[in-house]
């Protein structure tokens, strides 16, 4: 990788500089804390360590600290700015902004400003969180690393030499630099899973449907979904209970009321059934990572659950059913680029030629790749042997997690094969990069929830995360696993990690 | 290499995505888009023929809003990030071939 420091592999990550989201709303509502003083302290940890992390690809400091100046007005007015007020929040540059820069990381969305905000930034604004910035990623969120970002890779703080993970590798990074508290991803087949676990973060994948897409920037639009990235579960809780409902601008959104995901965390797992999933611990899973989930499962079992074996047989026929239904959906979504209407243009005589100059040069190496398979796999004569029968295999996955559940309120896995890798390990073989993520793509197939939660670290002391999925909507026992392993891991929490680590 | 999908497949798709590919990502990405999908030949085995297609994680059916006006996007800020605008509209090069 270029432009190295000469900082080695120093560790750059720590904890927020004002402690946990749940800490600094509890104290701007109360008025002993202001929320300009909590945005100057985060807005000075980006400046002091952003140049060697590049969480971002954009910091907005003016606007936060204008934001935190209204939110100390309503305060001292007698107003409350709501469960979230003064906390910053980063968001993945896939979420419109409105008039602010909203590029995917991609060179065709140069000069773009979203003429709305997506409905999650207008939530977030609503709860009284701040936003500091528009985090990097994988280019239209494809990749697994950072590294198909048209800006350049965002560094893993725990090891500057290696990767964050991805697609949300921005956001997860932020988080574990201690930039802010709290962050937004999206999890198309783990991008928020994989990078939390690589980073040694708290990461939530929710069910499909549960937090509205209006204004997320679509990838692969059956599997596309927004979620949390924080330091702690609570947190992560706290955020998801800002986001969470139906929202009558995203025809997926589902209808009805949602639960509290924070108050219910305290109830332990006393009585659930937990099932590790025997197809995610062995050929492919890295031993120091095994090893983390079975001392997992062995604390949820002291804790009170019942743990045993599941089986999803279908689940290895997981990642190629991926990696041809979401280049399938992506080649579609991602044809509206065509240098009509907002972004980049290249000129060219004809409109024809001009599409595809656009097109060209706009677009990374990962998302032609995935255009044009996502193209073949739709194409007549190929469409029943790969797409056709994709779909089917994803009925199965289906079929295979409902017998799952029907022995088991919750299962357990990895989240990743292995602790973070070093850049260019798995750029030159683009499927090395798809294997990555065996472990996260079968839930986003199944529209189901999962979290990953820091536990412990691998041979190489980087973090490593252990996976608890849930049936759709299982969110609320799914965080109350998340709680008991949080308290029961081997490092207690990002912030220590930080320390400790090197 | 893998027969699953040639040059010439390739060549065709990235017209068909509007996309110009030099000679060596021709090479490239043929053989990057054969390896995954020999990966993907793992499902050749598995018999489904009975099994129904799933597009989408959950049912879903058209959903309808009541039809009373409400709040739409500004003309002006949409069309102010267009490349290129005229009288209101998008404005783009000639579509057939003539001088624009």
């Amino acid at each position: 990788m270029s432009g190295s420091d000469g900082s080695g592999s120093a560790s750059l990550a720590a904890a927020p500089p004002m402690g946990t989201a749940a800490t600094i709303a509890a104290g701007v509502r109360s008025g002993e804390l202001s929320a300009r003083v909590v945005i100057d302290a985060h807005l000075a940890a980006i400046e002091a360590r952003e140049p060697h992390v590049h969480a971002f690809n954009l910091v907005l400091a003016d606007e936060a600290r204008t934001a935190a100046d209204e939110i100390d007005r309503r305060v001292a007015a007698g107003d409350d700015p709501g469960p979230l007020a003064g906390v910053p929040v980063a968001l993945k540059d896939n979420l419109c902004t409105r008039g602010i820069a909203t590029t995917c990381s991609s060179r065709i969305l140069d000069g773009w400003q979203p003429p709305y905000d997506a409905t999650v930034v207008q939530q977030l604004a609503a709860a009284g969180a701040v936003a500091v910035g528009k985090t990097n990623l994988d280019e239209f969120a494809m990749g697994s690393s950072t590294e198909n970002s048209a800006f350049g890779p965002t560094r893993n703080p725990h090891d500057p030499s290696r990767v964050p993970g991805g697609s949300s590798g921005g956001s997860a990074a932020a988080v574990a630099a201690g930039f802010t508290p709290i962050a937004l991803g999206s999890d198309t087949g783990g991008s928020i899973r994989q990078p939390a676990a690589l980073c040694g973060v708290v990461g939530l994948k929710p069910t499909y449907g549960l937090v509205s897409r209006y204004g997320l920037i679509a990838f692969a639009s059956s599997l596309d979904q927004i979620g949390p990235f924080a330091t702690t579960v609570a947190d992560a809780a706290l955020l998801l209970d800002a986001i969470a409902g139906h929202d009558p601008m995203d025809s997926t959104s589902i209808p009805g009321p949602v639960p509290s995901y924070s108050t219910t965390l305290d109830r332990g797992v006393a009585g659930l059934r937990i099932g590790l999933i025997t197809q995610l611990m062995g050929e492919g899973i890295a031993a120091d990572v095994a090893a983390r989930v079975r001392q997992a499962a062995e604390a949820l079992e002291a804790a009170g659950a019942t743990v045993g074996e599941a089986t999803i047989p279908a689940i290895e026929y997981g990642l190629s059913a991926y990696y041809l239904i979401a280049p399938a959906e992506a080649s579609s979504n991602l044809a509206r680029y065509d240098g009509v209407r907002y972004g980049l243009r290249v000129d060219a005589p004809t409109t024809a030629e001009m599409m595809t100059a656009t097109r060209t040069a706009g677009f990374g190496a990962e998302v032609k790749r995935r255009i044009m398979l996502g193209t073949y796999a739709l194409s007549a004569g190929y469409y029943d042997a790969y797409y056709g029968k994709a779909l089917k295999v994803r009925t199965l996955i289906i079929r295979d997690f409902a017998a799952a559940y029907e022995q088991f309120d919750l299962l357990l896995s990895p989240t990743s094969p292995t602790t973070a890798f070093r850049f260019g390990d798995k750029t030159a073989d683009p499927l090395s990069m798809y294997l990555n993520d065996v472990c996260t793509i079968p839930t986003n197939l199944s529209g189901d929830a999962a979290i990953s939660v820091p536990f412990g670290t691998g041979d190489d002391a980087m973090p490593i995360g252990v996976q608890v999925l849930a049936p759709a909507l299982g969110e609320v026992p799914m965080l109350r696993a998340a709680s008991v392993l949080e308290a029961a891991a081997p490092t207690p929490g990002i912030a220590v990690l930080g320390e400790v680590v090197r | 290499m893998s027969e699953r999908i040639t040059r010439d497949d390739v060549a065709h798709v990235a017209f068909l995505a509007k996309l110009a590919v030099t000679d060596a990502e021709l090479d490239e990405y043929t053989s990057q888009l054969a390896a995954v999908l020999d990966h993907a030949a793992d499902v050749e085995s598995l018999d489904v023929a009975d099994v129904a297609p799933t597009a989408h994680p959950f049912p879903l059916s058209n959903v309808l809003r009541p039809d009373v006006l409400g709040p739409t996007l500004d003309r002006a800020e949409v069309l102010g990030q267009a490349p290129s605008v005229e009288d209101g509209r998008f404005r783009v090069p000639a579509i057939l071939g003539e001088e624009p």
